[in-house]
């Protein structure tokens, strides 16, 4: 139903594109013909060349759009496909022919994942299934904590290699682009011993910080960043007696504000999406971040039933992703574009 | 420029390096080269830290027949050559396209942008329902253009197989059941890397000069030969950088796999037939027997091998054919 609704809107916002090329290519033709009346001939063909482009044009633009809305409605339809089923009654999602949209709205699966009393008198193990405010805590500590350590250590590090002249400065930049090809697989065995064994960082926060403190691509984003101010900010800042960390908070770091707010929303999502090293080192159900309490909350024993309860879940670690990229959407857009320019 | 005597210098900068080499030396370098250690200690403990000896035994136990490693560099080399090309392309049209329009161009972008900004596991599990085998909506659609129902995920109903394969000692790989929930990660894959491919194809080409274009146009160039002549080579370093990283990403799909098929990676009984060499690594890693962990250390040195070799043939080929 609501596919069909989109294709109609798709189908009205391209006729009346058309429609619009249409007559700007009229008057153009109009115009042509009063700027040459003594022309017929000219003026003749001239229709005959905008008529053909015309429909040459409209043709083009009609696959141009028609493709784009076709993909545009396969990127939207998982989003759609889980509010909806979020949205439906249990008994509903068990209907052998499923319904596009749902006949009954039930809160239920939303309240479930949302109101722990609720879940509580819901489930029988005497514990919750999905703890969502437990784990978003966990995953904010760790991100922010990340965040801000990530940002000292990248401002200092892009500080060093883009307005320090020192003796090997190239040699360990390049090791340390290098470093960005070598998938994380190679290093995480010697770090999970190094962590769990040595340091005893197993359901620890610091446990799943530390190791994240460092980030090679945005040292290297950030060092683009300081390369372009002008080397004469810099002088004029020691003729006045400016220190080099002055000159680093006042100047250099408010230049950067751009970066180090997209470096921010990054990492932040980052640790949002973080999977495999938050599960090997907890296992704590109170420990785990978000996206390790959803994967495991909803496999085991109940499998693939409950679904619109799944599907809450889902929309709920969602939906402060989508809250932020509404908000923040340049910033996230700028940084990851910027990533494919090279400079 | 911080001017002075170098050696002044030196120690000034190593001060602001000071908490990235570090980390760096505790978190990459050191891990590093242990990586490689391990994989050559055979009956390595990596609780008492006990070895039996040096030597090849580790590479040899996971390319042994039978051995779940095979089959998991099956799955992700057919992962890596599906994805990858599929993926370009369709961005690269995407991208074509976006460009060519100027009403709602922004609205498309932002769409097209969305899948970047969410969480690969939620949108797994979303997957996971869309094609579930009873009431998803890709069967709802199937059976009312008059298709049958298909098992996507193997799901409740028994694995169909088809008799004996070469290719696979537990007879999970290339069967109908596969292919079918190959397609669903295909699909999932490709839907998650769309965006940011785009989004980089589509900066790119709005900063080619419009000058080009416009030659062509008076030399009445056909679209196609626009296409293949002035878009394409223009927007190669892009497309070589895009490719690099797939390729990357692609060999290291892990999340994905586990988003839709749970974390035995399976959609047949016990066979973990979508498993990868990620997976592999860390099922190795997470196993009870202590003696795994050099099993592990080997496949992450396959993996990094394998990676290398790619980058490096990329790395060949773009310098004969990107134009900078």
């Amino acid at each position: 139903m609501l596919l069909a609704i989109i294709i109609i809107t798709a189908i009205i916002i391209i006729a009346l594109l058309i429609s619009k090329l249409i007559v700007t290519k009229k008057e153009q033709a109009f115009e042509n013909a009063r700027r040459c009346p003594e022309n017929k001939y000219y003026v003749e063909n001239a229709d005959e060349i905008i008529r053909r482009e015309k429909t040459l044009k409209t043709i083009r633009y009609i696959v141009c759009y028609t493709f784009l809305v076709l993909l545009a409605i396969f990127m939207l339809v998982p989003f759609y496909w889980m509010i909806v089923t979020a949205l439906k009654t249990e008994a509903e999602i068990e209907l052998v022919k499923p319904t596009l949209f749902p006949k009954v709205i039930t809160w239920s699966n939303f309240r479930y994942i949302l109101d722990a009393k609720y879940q509580m008198s819901l489930t029988t193990s005497g514990k919750l299934q999905f703890d969502l405010f437990r784990l978003m805590y966990n995953t904010l500590v760790v991100g922010v904590f990340s965040t801000i350590g990530t940002l000292v250590t990248t401002v200092m590090a892009a500080f060093a290699f883009s307005r320090i002249k020192f003796p090997g400065r190239e040699i360990i930049f390049t090791i340390f682009l290098a470093t960005m090809m070598i998938p994380g697989e190679m290093m995480i065995i010697p770090n999970y011993i190094v962590v769990v064994k040595y340091l005893h960082g197993e359901n620890t926060y610091w446990a799943m910080i530390v190791p994240f403190l460092i980030s090679v691509y945005y040292i290297y984003l950030l060092r683009q960043n300081f390369r372009q101010i002008p080397d004469e900010l810099y002088y004029a800042a020691k003729v006045d007696g400016t220190s080099n960390l002055k000159y680093l908070f006042k100047i250099m770091i408010p230049i950067a504000m751009p970066t180090l707010i997209t470096i921010s929303i990054l990492k932040l999502m980052g640790s949002w999406n973080a999977y495999v090293w938050p599960m090997m080192i907890t296992s704590r159900d109170d420990m785990r971040l978000i996206s390790n309490g959803l994967r495991q909350s909803f496999t085991d024993s109940e499998g693939r039933s409950h679904q619109g309860r799944q599907m809450a879940a889902a929309a709920a670690v969602l939906a402060p992703l989508l809250i932020v990229f509404v908000c923040l959407r340049k910033y996230i857009m700028r940084g990851v574009s910027r990533s494919g320019i090279k400079g | 420029m911080v001017e002075g005597k170098k050696s002044i210098n030196f120690l000034k900068a190593m001060l602001y390096l000071l908490p990235a080499l570090v980390l760096m030396a505790i978190f990459t370098f050191y891990p590093l080269i242990d990586t490689f250690i391990i994989s050559f200690k055979e009956q390595y403990d990596n609780v008492t830290g006990a070895y039996s000896s040096i030597g090849f035994e580790n590479y040899q136990r996971i390319f042994s027949a039978g051995n779940q490693f095979v089959l998991c560099l099956c799955n992700t080399m057919v992962i890596v050559f599906a994805s990858v090309p599929v993926s370009i392309l369709l961005s690269l049209l995407i991208a074509v396209a976006l460009n060519s329009i100027k009403p709602l161009q922004r609205f498309f972008q932002t769409v097209f942008f969305l899948p970047y900004v969410t969480n690969t596991i939620a949108i797994g599990m979303v997957f996971s329902i869309v094609f579930e085998s009873h009431q998803g909506l890709a069967n709802t659609i199937i059976t009312s253009l008059g298709g049958s129902n298909v098992n996507w995920l193997g799901g409740n109903i028994q694995g169909v197989t088809l008799g004996n394969n070469l290719f696979n000692p537990d007879n999970a790989l290339f069967t109908p059941q596969w292919f079918t929930s190959m397609i669903v990660l295909m699909v999932y894959i490709i839907w998650n890397s769309l965006p940011f491919k785009i989004l980089i194809l589509l900066s790119a080409l709005q900063s080619i000069d419009k000058q080009y274009y416009q030659a062509a146009q008076i030399d009445g160039t056909s679209k196609f030969r626009i296409f293949s002549r002035i878009t394409v080579p223009l927007l190669s370093p892009q497309i070589f950088y895009l490719l690099i990283t797939s390729f990357i990403g692609a060999f290291k799909e892990y999340t994905s796999v586990v988003a839709i098929f749970g974390e035995g990676a399976q959609s047949v009984g016990h066979r973990h037939n979508m498993a990868t060499v990620v997976w592999y690594i860390y099922d190795k890693i997470g196993s009870s027997d202590a003696t795994e962990m050099g099993l592990a250390a080997a496949g992450a040195v396959v993996l990094f091998a394998i990676i290398m070799f790619f980058t490096a043939i990329n790395g060949y080929v773009g310098k004969k054919r990107v134009h900078y």
